[in-house]
């Protein structure tokens, strides 16, 4: 085991995984001899070479579209999308295309495909550098969309998205990218796709998060249990498929539940785990569940008050859980 | 022309037969039995000549709907096309999940297309990407309508290939209208072909009347893909003898002169005098060529019509790999 950070476990992911097969390529704008606008692909150019490490014309559904061609003749292609919020010109490649291409073809033709894209705010991103948009993805069939929180998940998840035989959405938070440390296992080790991990127990409330707002979760479930309250904190990891077995577990034993996500909340995945809860564990409920998010504007602003206005923080959160456990 | 007597016969026999199973195709329609048909009658020349000079379930091939005879030049059956017409389970297109007309054949390399158009431009430079990758000489072939010449996806495409020198073959089948709305509202260049020179490679135009020609053609983009020397855009000026599906009604928007003038045109017909004029054909040659279609196509319907549709409970497989 070795201290890593979140963006060092990615990038030795990749790595790994263009050592361990040949398939395996990068393509997006700047990963080549820049190594990327955060430097997630530092060094791949030097090791592998321009052929599988490749500066594409600043065109995002070429990234993908030409990532899907790529896959469906047999490479393994992870495509580079500089930020989030310019995925949308991909949309199409991403939902019309890569989503359905399996069940269109009944089962003729797969996408093995990986999208990267960091996401979230707290860098001053402001609108266009800060948005949390995975919600949308993860309404579609045929997507399956993970966010790491942790270095070791983050270098897992990623290795497993590249063996995955379907497109994988895998939306890194950018404020973790040099923030979150932590020990990464040495060898090869994948985190399967589909689970959530219990990241605290606790008996009190059900806390289910991810991304960043996993760390601000747990730093408040700490507060209060020097109170006397245990949170269980629940970082989902996989957004689609869900880990519902994890989530009702949960959510019974601890009977309150708070949905914590930085994304705002309307027809998202906070609405999807409380559905679940709602349906699954309606006699066990002590409370209302609750769900806090971003405010329903339409991007985070630029200036320091907005942006903090914006983001959820560890105050809010603790504020919310006291909140619940007094209900 | 360049081309020996065999070869012209088999490009006349390529397209009477696709010509054969697009008419029958809309019998279907008008009786009933076939919801949806879009056609290739018009551009069964440019097809046929362009297939011929590809070389099946080794090139990358992403084509659109109306691609009829090209993808039964690459080895694709008329009983596979009536089983995609009549959704039946066995359609190795989809198994009846898409409509009519969205090819896709994983043994010969046909990538499947969805309904968005221009999409499939930057599959096919994907697909050949990999094969360079790995040091293969195929080709990638894509074709679409002049008015998808107008997608973004078009531009991201060609410019992708463009500059990274892939063996990429566009192949635009303008035949003049995007279902009603003419080029003169898509590009305000001359020809189609003219937007290559954006992208810095060859733009040719051809006649798609003419099977030899566009053969020909093909032919050269593809020994230019092979040899690394990169993309061609390739537009062939093919005529659409119907509507642009059997949902539309053309009178609106297209003159009946035009229409006729079309229709004197016809590419089937006009190959069959130029073959007859050279003696490739004789007299009876060109009556028993169809008849032999329509004993083909006939067996065909029989087959598809007796397939059994796909079971309601097969609506949950293959949206994942691993399930």
């Amino acid at each position: 085991m070795a201290v890593k950070t979140y963006i060092e476990a990615i990038r030795e992911g990749m790595r790994d995984e263009m050592r361990r097969d040949p398939r395996v390529i990068v393509l997006g704008e700047d990963v080549g001899v820049k190594g990327g606008v955060f430097k997630a692909t530092d060094g791949l150019h030097a090791e592998f070479g321009e052929k599988r490490v490749i500066d594409t014309p600043l065109a995002e559904s070429a990234i993908v579209g030409v990532a899907i061609g790529a896959a469906i003749n047999g490479l393994r292609p992870i495509a580079e999308i500089q930020f989030q919020d310019f995925i949308l010109p991909a949309v199409d490649q991403i939902i019309s295309e890569a989503a359905k291409m399996r069940y269109r073809s009944n089962g003729g033709f797969g996408v093995p495909m990986v999208v990267r894209a960091p996401f979230g705010g707290g860098v001053h991103g402001a609108l266009y550098h800060s948005q949390s948009l995975e919600a949308m993805f993860c309404h579609i069939p045929g997507l399956k969309v993970v966010v790491p929180s942790t270095p070791q998940d983050a270098k897992g998840l990623l290795r497993a998205a590249i063996r995955d035989p379907d497109p994988v959405l895998y939306f890194e938070h950018k404020r973790c990218y040099r923030l979150i440390r932590g020990e990464v296992p040495d060898g090869e080790y994948t985190v399967p796709l589909g689970r959530a991990e219990v990241r605290r127990e606790g008996r009190d409330i059900a806390v289910f998060t991810y991304g960043l707002m996993s760390h601000f979760c747990l730093e408040a479930a700490e507060s209060l249990a020097a109170d006397g309250f245990e949170c269980e904190v629940v970082d989902l990891r996989s957004l689609r498929p869900l880990d519902r077995a994890t989530i009702v577990a949960s959510a019974r034993k601890c009977g309150k539940v708070l949905c914590v996500q930085e994304a705002n909340l309307a027809v998202s995945v906070m609405s999807e785990v409380a559905a679940i809860v709602a349906e699954d564990c309606f006699e066990y409920l002590d409370a209302p569940v609750r769900r806090l998010g971003g405010p329903e504007v339409p991007g985070v602003p630029f200036s320091p008050p907005l942006e903090e206005a914006y983001m959820l923080n560890t105050t809010k959160i603790e504020a919310a859980l006291r909140d619940l456990a007094a209900y | 022309m360049g081309v020996d007597a065999e070869l012209l016969l088999t490009m006349y026999r390529h397209m009477v037969r696709a010509r054969v199973l697009d008419e029958r195709m809309w019998v279907l329609n008008r009786q009933g039995r076939a919801p949806f048909v879009i056609s290739c009658q018009g551009h069964e020349a440019a097809q046929v000549g362009m297939a011929m000079a590809l070389r099946p379930g080794h090139d990358w091939i992403a084509p659109y709907y109306r691609d009829l005879a090209l993808t039964l030049v690459l080895g694709m059956t008329p009983r596979d096309h009536l089983l995609a017409l009549l959704a039946r389970a066995a359609d190795p297109n989809s198994g009846g999940r898409q409509m009519p007309a969205h090819y896709g054949y994983r043994p010969l390399n046909i990538i499947s297309g969805g309904s968005p158009v221009a999409t499939q431009v930057l599959h096919a430079a994907g697909a050949v990407l990999a094969s360079r990758v790995r040091g293969e000489d195929a080709v990638a072939y894509t074709s679409l309508g002049e008015g998808s010449t107008s997608e973004g996806d078009f531009h991201e495409g060609l410019n992708f290939a463009a500059v990274h020198q892939l063996p990429l073959i566009t192949v635009i089948e303008n035949n003049g209208f995007a279902i009603s709305v003419p080029w003169s509202k898509q590009g305000h260049t001359k020809d189609a072909a003219d937007r290559a020179l954006g992208y810095g490679m060859p733009g040719v135009i051809v006649d798609g009347l003419d099977p030899v020609a566009c053969y020909q053609v093909m032919t050269e983009a593809v020994a230019r893909g092979r040899r690394g020397d990169g993309p061609t855009l390739i537009e062939a000026k093919v005529a659409r003898l119907t509507p642009h599906s059997s949902d539309d009604d053309d009178r609106v928007y297209k003159s009946r002169e035009a229409v006729a003038e079309e229709k004197a045109k016809d590419c089937v017909l006009r190959f069959r005098r130029t073959l007859e004029e050279r003696a490739v054909l004789n007299p009876g040659d060109a009556e028993e060529v169809r008849a032999e279609c329509m004993r083909e196509v006939d067996r065909a319907q029989e087959d598809a019509e007796s397939a059994p549709l796909p079971s309601p409970e097969s609506l949950h497989l293959h949206v994942y790999g691993d399930e």
